[in-house]
């Protein structure tokens, strides 16, 4: 569990303007990316050039997802076949402590010191990295962002950009505290320096990890999608590769994979595909030149089963493409250490509080979500994110976990407000109490600054209006004598 | 035509109310008030309270059973009773009935005007310089985006500008604004600076609680900018 709530770790965020202008100006950079990728796919649909628009794209997605994982077990059992067969290893882990036993016997029969990571976030869910350390082996993030971050000793801040919310210059300090030296900020200084620093680990690695984007159940081919080549080179230089994927990250056939590549870069950074995709089907055989003698596969649960079967089954759908981080602006305004946990933004609000303790992390559903549905209409996999989260809240409140003070006046309301007297008398009495608040006058009209009760915390940065002389009953009892009189 | 005036509409903009009683009759339709109504139950609905905003969403179906369209100044009230009731009477199968015909004939007040009467050019005049907030309920779940716009377009003297992002909420998101007021604010700021970057001295919006909620931000920080319901503009802008 994080520690504080979500609000106090949004507030500390809000107060840091330099993490503010980061997170903004990346969104920014991505959402008009994303725009233009839509607007030519739409093209490439009406030339026929495409599988569909992104409605039409996200409706096939979303379809093979919800089969694929209405039959599982099927699915997973046919990948765990043809791993076997094309000569892979497949693990089965329960949740965290099972990944990282297989991984450290693994790393002990090969006498491993030094592992090389390409990005993912299952082993970050499972905290990998420090089981590992615990038994003395050095682990090497290589994806540029998770690398700066591993410096930092932070978390990923972004699904797709794990740094973003680093500046320039913060990322010259961390490198030039690797290699001894004051670093200028720019582009091909810290690149190289990264290159350089992580070239030598590639070399030495005993063991490379991974994730997956997707597993292709029919033919076991991992598919591995990136920007950077050190996916490349933790896949296929050191003697060993492990892969770790969530096991919601099947897709049937090498079609349906087709279907999933036209949708993730383009929602995520924009770009029509990512710079490397890579296959990887079984470990090296016999003639070929590179890649790892041995190839595991540890398909993670953790808490993932629990959530088939259940309303919030959709989203195991998560490609994991960010988008919704991106258009989320809850997110833009804070970046994602506020949410205090591995997945942030709206798929981090609906996940995090699955795969944890509820009560733990409740107060991400209840206070980092304005519920304005710009996840959803995003995601390419059309999750609605925003009816998850709404049933977050549904059962924090029957669980009784509500505790912003506002179930009780919410439901006296409601048992109120079937009864139009019992309204008109409220309102009455709201509209006094608000006037005899208000006492500020200012350009005709009166402004309450200090509000009592469950309006307080709307004071404290905004003003409340004075509700006008006369209700809209009183201006429509008027209106109809007058019509009245005029008929 | 029954007007679903919503609670906030009542309390707060009785104004942007009766002008779109104004604007409707002016354009001969006849508007009822049916005076039982009260809250479409929305608050309830969206802090996980279901059952609350069941009893008020039954109270709804019986206020306005029988009205032939029901017309809202509020997108987001709108879009509840046409997003969210069918699901609220999902195991109810007597009211999803009559709640499927009432969400066929339930219209945020500018789509009406629009897509019903077919009517986008009311001959209005409003000399200003202003930007349209375009809020979420009402564009992502009622689908209505175009209509506000098409009706200030064609308003004399209104230079209508774009807000660079103006798919961005507010902030309001009901009860959200008060469980993260930080973060409300912050997001309300950068609407408000995105409005003020564009030199327009009114916004205008379609949906009485995002506008109560820049109203009341924009007048915390001193903010010369008038704030408008899109049907006073309107109405203001045919002399009514
Ligand atoms: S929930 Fe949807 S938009 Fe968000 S990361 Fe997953 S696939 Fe992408």
């Amino acid at each position: 569990m994080a520690g504080g709530t979500f609000r106090a770790r949004a507030r500390k965020a809000l107060e840091n303007p330099r993490l503010r202008r980061a997170v903004r100006v990346t969104m920014n950079n991505f959402m008009s990316a994303r725009r233009a990728a839509m607007a030519e796919l739409a093209q490439l649909a009406r030339e026929g050039l495409a599988l569909g628009d992104f409605a039409a794209m996200r409706e096939r997605a979303r379809a093979i997802k919800q089969h694929t994982l209405d039959h599982l077990d099927h699915y997973l059992a046919r990948a765990a076949t043809a791993i076997g067969e094309r000569g892979g290893h497949v693990h089965f882990a329960a949740g965290a402590h099972e990944v990282g036993e297989i991984v450290r016997e693994i790393a002990r029969r090969r006498g491993v010191t030094l592992a090389v990571k390409s990005k993912s976030m299952a082993t970050e869910e499972v905290h990998l990295n420090r089981a590992l350390q615990a038994d003395g082996i050095e682990v090497v993030e290589t994806d540029l962002g998770e690398y700066i971050i591993q410096l930092a000793g932070e978390t990923p801040s972004h699904i797709v950009g794990p740094a973003i919310h680093k500046t320039r210059e913060e990322i010259a300090q961390l490198f030039g505290r690797v290699v001894g030296r004051e670093l200028s900020t720019d582009t091909p200084t810290l690149t190289g320096v990264a290159r350089q620093v992580l070239r030598e680990k590639f070399v030495r690695a005993g063991m490379g990890i991974s994730g997956a984007n997707f597993v292709v159940a029919e033919t076991g081919t991992l598919c591995i999608v990136t920007n950077e080549g050190n996916g490349r080179l933790v896949t296929s230089a050191p003697p060993v590769h492990v892969a770790v994927v969530g096991i919601e990250k099947l897709v049937p056939t090498l079609a349906d994979l087709y279907v999933f590549l036209g949708l993730l870069a383009r929602s995520s950074t924009g770009q029509k595909i990512s710079v490397y995709t890579h296959m990887i089907t079984g470990p090296r055989r016999p003639g070929e030149a590179d890649g790892p003698e041995e190839l595991h596969v540890i398909f993670l649960d953790a808490g993932r089963s629990d959530i088939l079967g259940t309303e919030y089954q959709e989203v195991l759908h998560c490609i994991r493409c960010g988008a919704c981080l991106n258009h989320c602006p809850v997110y833009r305004q804070t970046g994602g250490h506020a949410y205090g946990a591995v997945y942030s933004g709206p798929v981090g609000t609906v996940l995090t509080p699955l795969l944890g303790e509820f009560r733990d992390w409740k107060d991400l559903p209840a206070e980092a979500c304005s519920l304005c549905a710009a996840c959803w209409e995003a995601c390419p996999v059309g999750i609605p994110l925003h009816d998850l989260i709404l049933k977050h809240r549904q059962k924090t409140a029957r669980e009784g976990l509500d505790q912003s003070g506002l179930g009780g006046p919410l439901r006296l309301g409601a048992a109120a407000w079937t009864k139009p007297w019992a309204y008109r008398l409220s309102v009455r009495v709201g509209r006094l109490a608000l006037r005899w608040f208000a006492r500020e006058e200012e350009g005709g009209r009166r402004w309450a600054v200090k509000a009592p009760g469950p309006l307080r915390a709307w004071t404290e940065g905004r003003d409340l209006p004075a509700p006008p002389e006369k209700s809209f009953r009183e201006l429509w009892a008027e209106h109809l004598r007058e019509r009245g009189q005029r008929a | 035509m029954a007007l679903f005036i919503t609670c906030l509409g009542d309390l707060f903009f009785p104004r942007a109310g009766m002008a779109v009683v104004k604007l409707l009759e002016h354009l001969g339709v006849e508007v009822t008030f049916p005076e039982g109504q009260t809250c479409c139950g929305q608050p309830q609905w969206n802090s996980g309270y279901p059952e609350a905003a069941a009893a008020l969403a039954r109270h709804f179906l019986d206020v306005f059973d029988g009205a032939d369209y029901i017309v809202s100044p509020s997108g987001s009230c709108a879009s509840m009773v046409q997003h969210y009731y069918p699901e609220i009477f999902r195991d109810d199968p007597a009211r999803l009935d009559r709640t499927r015909q009432i969400s066929g004939r339930i219209y945020e007040f500018t789509q009406f005007l629009v897509e019903v009467l077919g009517v986008e050019d009311l001959g209005a005049r409003y000399p200003a310089r202003a930007t349209y907030h375009q809020s979420c309920h009402m564009t992502r779940l009622l689908g209505v985006e175009e209509p506000p716009l098409r009706l200030l377009r064609n308003v004399r003297d209104l230079e209508l500008v774009p807000l660079e992002h103006p798919e961005l909420c507010c902030g309001f998101g009901g009860t959200f604004s008060v469980k993260s007021p930080e973060v409300s604010v912050a997001m309300a700021d950068e609407k408000l600076d995105d409005v003020t970057r564009t030199g327009a001295d009114l916004l205008v919006g379609a949906d009485p609680s995002c506008l109560l909620h820049l109203a009341g931000r924009a007048h915390r920080r001193r903010l010369p900018l008038k704030i408008m319901h899109v049907a006073e503009v309107l109405a203001e802008g045919v002399g009514l």
